[in-house]
């Protein structure tokens, strides 16, 4: 296994005292494989993402174990992330004008990380980069290095940030909603690279989206994250054909359905996602739930295996998705 | 006059020109709008799709009375708004209102709701005292939210909620029209499905008909019972929204529909765009790398021509040298600008 995440929770202090963001996730990500994690805003989400790369804002506590190419990540410090990160383990955020540092040529930051890790030349890498950023697909790669982040267009700026990220062959890449200020022609373009450079490399993905219909194009296993929590995950096929969580359901409810009669009523969630103070007892998504029973609001809920790799972590798992 | 449609726009034309000095200056200033018609009807919503560039925000501005086209006309029934003196346009506004993409940055933070809802009402001369507060709360209630929400701040509300707040806001002229640009977009999806449920009743009850701009084709087909795609500052296709969408005319409306994420995932996508280049005209493309390989950037384009030629898989000699026109197709209401529509 590339990556192997435990029990894995993030604590983040606010003025009210510490709040778990992420609450005891366990997961984990062979080489090669593409690894979805799906969440609406508050899921936590983007704070497993951010715990894996040592990336969590000053004052959060990380605790359980993130185990990556046979090394122990958690407890390591700063200095020992630095040298991972960039190498072994790249990311590619939402917004690349705000990832790319907008007063440096893109071509001096894809050999940034390769000068850092490589220790190749200055020349050796501006070189190397240039070869990137062809690699991505970049029309006059020469011309891209040369210029500056604004003088990119969008799709442009994310191509020349995957370039960044894998120029010294990372065995992980986390990609934080890497499309979703794309348009959607855009959008599919990226994603056939980074679905290209993955085949080619055998390197890990873990996409991290709000998009359902993103991670179900893309990926192999998907994790269902709610406050927190991973409610449900396995084989994509498996989780959207046929969830085995309310919550997931809900989610796949609320979409507009191409080709559904115009005007037909959405499925809603009722209510709002709990605050995380405020968590706790039972399940997270209880109250919001059509199946909640007594037992939703008092007892966490267990993972229960509907089998090859697919849990849900539900009482009444075995009766969602059934005619009421 | 009945007759006359909600909202007619035609030929609208709109060139952004640079001051053309200094390193960032563009030569040749491509229009926002290159003749842009269409009308839509009261209580049957009107979509427009097309990606970052394609004209659409500047055509809602424009339909808004938010700033002027350089030539062509904007009818709100039967009146043309920028013939109207600057006292009427006014008044004419209030029937018109516009949501916003963004429920954290369109409410102003240090007002109350109260005086976020009742902004519009200016425009028609202002209202005050009981009357104002019966509208705030009438348009507050209209959307969901409580009367006694009008107290609070905006960063009291949830996302969702602000949202509701910048529909409430709209509401409160009793607009025949609400200009929608990317009402959802920046929603979680159970939001999203609450906020379309909303502008779906608001339709039905409230007589709001909707123009609606998203890049999510789901969104608009959704809503819309037409839809207009645009691709750089023109209609390239129209028609009812449904059946354009499956089985779309033009081959940029089809690349936007393959290019949608689909729940039913990769095989599914993979066998369009396999089938989407096998009639590609024979070309030699390998299947499946034609989308990996070309560069959405690289387009050259001329004033002449089909502006999608650069990009299109189906494009041949003509297209470059002769700008196909909106037609109609197949007789019913489609109407498409290619020389060689898909079947």
């Amino acid at each position: 296994m590339l990556l192997e995440v435990a029990e894995l929770a993030v604590d983040v202090a606010t003025r009210g005292g510490f709040q778990r963001v992420v609450d005891r996730t366990s997961f984990s990500l062979d080489e090669g494989e593409s690894l979805g994690v799906v969440g609406e805003s508050g899921s936590g989400k983007t704070m497993t993402a951010l715990a894996l790369m040592g990336l969590t804002p000053e004052g959060a506590s990380v605790s359980g174990s993130i185990r990556f190419d046979g090394r122990e990540l958690t407890g390591l410090d700063d200095n020992a992330m630095r040298q991972l990160r960039g190498d072994r383990m790249a990311m590619i955020f939402q917004e690349p004008m705000t990832a790319l540092n907008p007063l440096r040529r893109v071509g001096a930051q894809v050999a940034e990380p390769l000068m850092l890790h490589r220790a190749l030349s200055k020349r050796e890498a501006h070189a190397r980069a240039v070869a990137l950023l062809e690699h991505v697909r970049l029309a006059e790669p020469e011309r891209a290095a040369r210029s500056y982040p604004f003088q990119l267009s969008g799709g442009e700026r994310q191509r020349a940030m995957i370039a960044m990220a894998i120029g010294c062959g990372p065995r992980l890449v986390i990609a934080d909603e890497p499309t979703t200020a794309l348009d959607v022609t855009v959008q599919a373009r990226i994603l056939a690279l980074i679905d290209g450079l993955k085949s080619e490399s055998k390197m890990a993905i873990l996409l991290v989206s709000h998009d359902l219909a993103v991670i179900a194009g893309h990926c192999d296993r998907v994790i269902v994250m709610y406050a927190g929590m991973i409610m449900e995950s396995g084989p994509v096929e498996a989780v959207l054909r046929q969830p085995r969580n309310p919550y997931t359901l809900a989610l796949l409810e609320a979409r507009p359905r191409p080709g559904a009669p115009r005007g037909v009523r959405l499925k809603t969630i009722p209510g709002s996602p709990p605050i995380a103070r405020e968590r706790r007892k039972g399940c997270p998504f209880a109250g919001r739930c059509t199946l909640t029973i007594e037992i939703c609001r008092t007892v966490a809920p267990p993972e229960i295996a509907f089998g090859a790799g697919h849990i849900s972590r539900c009482h009444r798992a075995g009766e969602v998705g059934l005619a009421p | 006059m009945s007759d006359a449609p909600l909202l007619e726009v035609s030929s609208l034309v709109k060139i952004y020109r640079s001051p053309g000095i200094g390193p960032f200056a563009r030569k040749n200033a491509r229009p926002a709008l290159a003749g842009v018609s269409f009308s839509m009807h009261q209580g049957r919503s009107f979509g427009i799709v097309g990606e970052s560039g394609s004209g659409k925000s500047t055509l809602a501005r424009i339909a808004l009375a938010l700033d002027k086209p350089d030539s062509g006309m904007v009818r709100l029934q039967g009146r043309s708004l920028f013939d109207l003196p600057r006292r009427e346009l006014r008044a004419t506004r209030a029937h018109m209102q516009m949501i916003f993409q963004d429920p954290y940055g369109s409410l102003d933070p240090r007002q109350r709701v109260e005086k976020i809802v009742a902004e519009p009402l200016a425009a028609l001369g202002g209202a005050a005292g009981a009357e104002r507060h019966a509208r705030v709360r009438a348009s507050l209630e209209a959307v969901g939210l409580q009367a006694s929400d009008a107290r609070k701040h905006p960063h009291e509300f949830s996302g969702g909620q602000r949202q509701r707040i910048a529909i409430a806001r709209a509401l409160i002229t009793r607009p025949k029209l609400v200009v929608a640009d990317e009402p959802v977009s920046a929603l979680d999806v159970s939001v999203q499905a609450q906020t379309l449920n909303l502008m779906s009743d608001l339709e039905r009850d409230a007589g709001v008909t909707f123009l609606l701009i998203s890049h999510d084709l789901a969104v608009v087909a959704h809503l819309c019972e037409t839809t207009a795609v645009m691709y750089r500052g023109r209609i390239v296709e129209i028609g009812e929204t449904a059946a354009m969408f499956a089985h779309p005319a033009h081959p940029y409306t089809r690349e936007l529909v393959d290019a949608t994420p689909r729940l039913d995932g990769v095989r599914h996508r993979e066998e369009r765009s396999d089938a989407a280049i096998q009639g590609a005209v024979g070309r030699p493309e390998t299947p499946g790398l034609l989308r990996f390989a070309r560069n959405d950037e690289l387009v050259s384009e001329t004033l002449e021509g089909c502006p999608y030629a650069a990009r299109c898989a189906f494009a041949r000699p003509r297209c470059r040298e002769e700008a196909p026109v909106l037609e109609t197709k197949g007789g019913g209401s489609r109407k498409v600008a290619c020389h060689f529509p898909l079947d």
